[in-house]
C-alpha cells in the first residue's frame, strides 16, 4: 500500500483556485465550507508565493489525538478519515490541526458547530465505497475507483501533486534538479516530519 | 591502414563526447543564475520568525488565511498530557485527602448537642440560587470531564456509537446549562458579596486553624474565612470558566486560533481545579460536619451549631431580632 500525500509546488502555483472549485463541485461541499483553499503569502510583494492547502493526512495526526470521541481513523493508504456518526462537533481538531483543515457547518443556535467536514483525499468515509450514504456525508470516493484526488488531477500547472508520497517526492526532486530551484514541500516537516532536499 | 583510420574515428568521437559531457554542466547552470526562490518567502524562515505562516485568502473565512500553525502541537500536548495530569492529581488527590481527613477527624459534631431551637440561615431565594448553580455545576463538571477523560474511561464501556451519543448529549447539556450556571454565579456574587469581604476576624480564624482542623471554634460572622475562600473560588473561578467557555462556544467571534487555544487551556485548567475545590465544599456540607447540610436544605440551622461555628453572626442576628421586637413594641402601644 502506498503512503498518500499532498505536495504543493509553490513555484508553480498561480493561485487560480481551480483546485478549490473542483473540490467543492466534486464533493458537493456545502456553502461556507472549504476543504481546500489557496493562501497567498507576501501578496503583491516580491517573492510572493501561493500555496494550495487542505488536510495533509499527517503522520501521527494531531486531530485524531485530541478528538474526545476518537472519531478519526487512518486507512491502509495512510489517509486520515473520520466518522460523522461519531463526531460531536466540539471543534478541538481545528485547534490542534496545523493546517486549518477541519471545517464545521454552522447549525443550530449561537456559533454552534455541526459535524466536522474535511478533505478526505477523495477517499470517502466509513460507509461502503461508492454508496449514496458515503457520498452524502463525505463526497465522492475516487480512490476506491482507482483515481487520485481531483484537485491535483486537474491542476493546470501541475503544482499540486497527490499520490504515493515517494513518487510525488521523486517528481518534485526531478523538477528541482531540472529547473535548478525549489522552495521546498510546504507543510511536509509539520505533517510528515520529513522534507524533500532541494 | 583501415584499422588505423577506424581507431582515429573512434578516438575522435570519444573526444567529442567528452567535450559534450564537460560542456553539459555549463549549459545546465545557465538558468540557475536566475533563481526565483532566492528572493521568495521560505517556510522555515516564516515559521522561525512568526511561529506561524500567515497569508491572504480570497474566501470570506478570515481564519483560513493561517496556512500553518505549529502551535497546535503544543495545544495537543496540553490537552492530551498536561490537562489529564492536572485534573487527575487535583481531583483524585482531593478525594484521597478527604478520605484521610474523614478517617482521622470524622464528622465534626455539634459539641453541646442540638438545642432543638433553630434559626434561619438561608432564605428560599438564596437556597434556590445555590441549588440551581450546584445542579448546573455537577452536570457541567461531569460532561466537561467527559471531554478530557471520557475516551479513556467510558468509551471502552459504552462502545464507539454509544459513547458518541452520550457525548453529543453531553455537549448540548454543557452548552445550554452554561447560561443558568452563569446566571447563578452572578446572583451568588450579588447576594452574598456583603458577607464575604475579608476582615480582621478572618485573620484570627485562620491563625486558629478554623473549625475543621483547629481544636477550638474561632468566632466568625455569617461566613468564616474558609467559606469566603469557597465564595471567591466560585465567583472568580466561575467567572473564568464562563468567559473562556463562551469564547469556545462562539468560536472565532472574538479571538484568533491562538486565542481559542488559550481559552481552552484556561477553561480546562480552571474547571478541573474548580471541581476539586467543590469536592471539599460538598464534603464539609454533608458528611464532614453535623448540622451543616440543613443550612442549605431546610434553610434553618440549630442554634447550638450557629453558636459553635458562627458565634458573631448568631449574636448579631439575636440582637437584630430583639431590636426588631423592641421596635415593634412602641408601634403596638399607641393603638391602645
Amino acid at each position: 500500500m502506498a503512503r498518500m500525500k499532498f505536495l504543493c509546488d509553490a513555484d508553480r502555483c498561480i493561485e487560480c483556485n481551480a483546485c478549490v472549485t473542483a473540490c467543492k463541485n466534486e464533493h458537493e461541499v456545502p456553502w461556507g465550507i472549504n476543504r481546500r483553499r489557496v493562501v497567498t503569502i507576501n501578496d503583491g510583494k516580491p517573492g510572493e508565493r501561493s500555496i494550495s492547502m487542505a488536510c495533509m493526512h499527517c503522520t501521527d495526526a494531531p486531530c485524531a489525538a485530541v478528538c474526545p470521541t476518537n472519531a478519526f481513523y487512518t486507512t491502509a493508504d495512510a489517509v486520515v478519515l473520520h466518522s460523522k456518526d461519531i463526531c460531536i462537533g466540539c471543534g478541538y481538531c481545528f485547534y490542534a490541526c496545523p493546517f486549518g483543515a477541519p471545517q464545521y457547518p454552522k447549525v443550530g443556535n449561537f456559533g454552534s458547530r455541526g459535524k466536522m467536514d474535511k478533505c478526505t483525499f477523495c477517499a470517502g468515509g466509513p460507509e461502503a465505497d461508492g454508496s449514496k450514504e458515503e457520498f452524502e456525508k463525505y463526497g465522492t470516493n475516487r480512490l476506491a475507483a482507482g483515481k487520485l484526488p481531483l484537485c491535483a488531477e486537474m491542476c493546470s500547472t501541475k503544482s499540486l501533486l497527490a499520490g504515493d508520497g515517494e513518487i510525488i517526492a521523486q517528481i518534485y526532486k526531478e523538477r528541482v534538479v531540472k529547473r535548478g530551484y525549489g522552495s521546498g514541500a510546504w507543510g511536509w516537516k509539520t505533517a510528515y516530519k520529513e522534507t524533500i532536499a532541494s | 591502414m583501415a584499422l588505423f583510420a577506424r581507431i582515429r574515428i573512434f578516438v575522435g568521437a570519444l573526444a567529442l563526447l567528452m567535450l559534450a559531457v564537460m560542456a553539459a554542466p555549463v549549459v545546465a547552470q545557465q538558468p540557475s543564475s536566475v533563481n526565483p526562490t532566492a528572493s521568495s518567502v521560505k517556510e522555515d524562515q516564516l515559521l522561525q520568525q512568526l511561529q506561524q505562516v500567515q497569508g491572504r485568502i480570497t474566501i470570506p473565512d478570515a481564519k483560513a488565511a493561517t496556512l500553518i500553525q505549529p502551535a497546535g502541537q503544543s495545544w495537543r500536548q496540553f490537552h492530551e498530557v498536561t490537562l489529564p495530569w492536572i485534573g487527575g492529581i487535583a481531583i483524585l488527590g482531593m478525594l484521597a485527602l478527604l478520605v484521610i481527613f474523614y478517617l482521622t477527624r470524622g464528622m465534626v459534631r455539634i459539641e453541646s448537642g442540638r438545642s432543638g431551637r433553630t434559626i434561619v440561615r438561608f432564605n428560599a431565594f438564596e437556597r434556590f440560587v445555590h441549588w440551581m448553580t450546584a445542579t448546573c455545576f455537577i452536570i457541567l463538571g461531569l460532561t466537561g470531564l467527559n471531554i478530557t477523560f471520557g475516551k479513556e474511561l467510558l468509551l471502552p464501556l459504552f462502545g464507539a456509537e454509544g459513547f458518541a451519543t452520550w457525548s453529543q448529549w453531553g455537549k448540548y447539556l454543557h452548552n445550554y446549562l452554561s447560561f443558568a450556571f452563569t446566571l447563578g454565579v452572578i446572583l451568588i456574587l450579588l447576594i452574598w458579596v456583603a458577607g464575604n469581604i475579608p476582615n480582621q476576624v478572618d485573620v484570627d480564624w485562620i491563625k486558629r486553624g478554623g473549625g475543621m482542623t483547629g481544636k477550638d471554634h474561632p468566632p466568625a460572622y455569617r461566613f468564616n474565612a474558609g467559606q469566603k475562600v469557597i465564595y471567591w473560588i466560585v465567583v472568580i473561578g466561575g467567572g473564568a470558566v464562563a468567559v473562556s467557555g463562551y469564547l469556545l462556544m462562539f468560536p472565532f467571534y472574538a479571538t484568533d486560533i491562538a486565542g481559542m487555544q488559550l481559552a481552552q487551556i484556561v477553561h480546562g485548567t480552571v474547571a478541573v481545579l474548580f471541581v476539586a475545590a467543590m469536592l471539599a465544599h460538598i464534603y464539609i456540607g454533608t458528611i464532614g460536619m453535623e448540622g451543616a447540610f440543613e443550612a442549605m436544605g431546610t434553610g434553618t440551622v440549630d442554634v447550638n451549631w450557629a453558636k459553635q461555628h458562627h458565634s458573631l453572626w448568631l449574636e448579631r442576628e439575636v440582637t437584630n431580632v430583639r431590636a426588631g421586637a423592641s421596635q415593634a413594641q412602641p408601634h403596638a402601644t399607641p393603638a391602645e
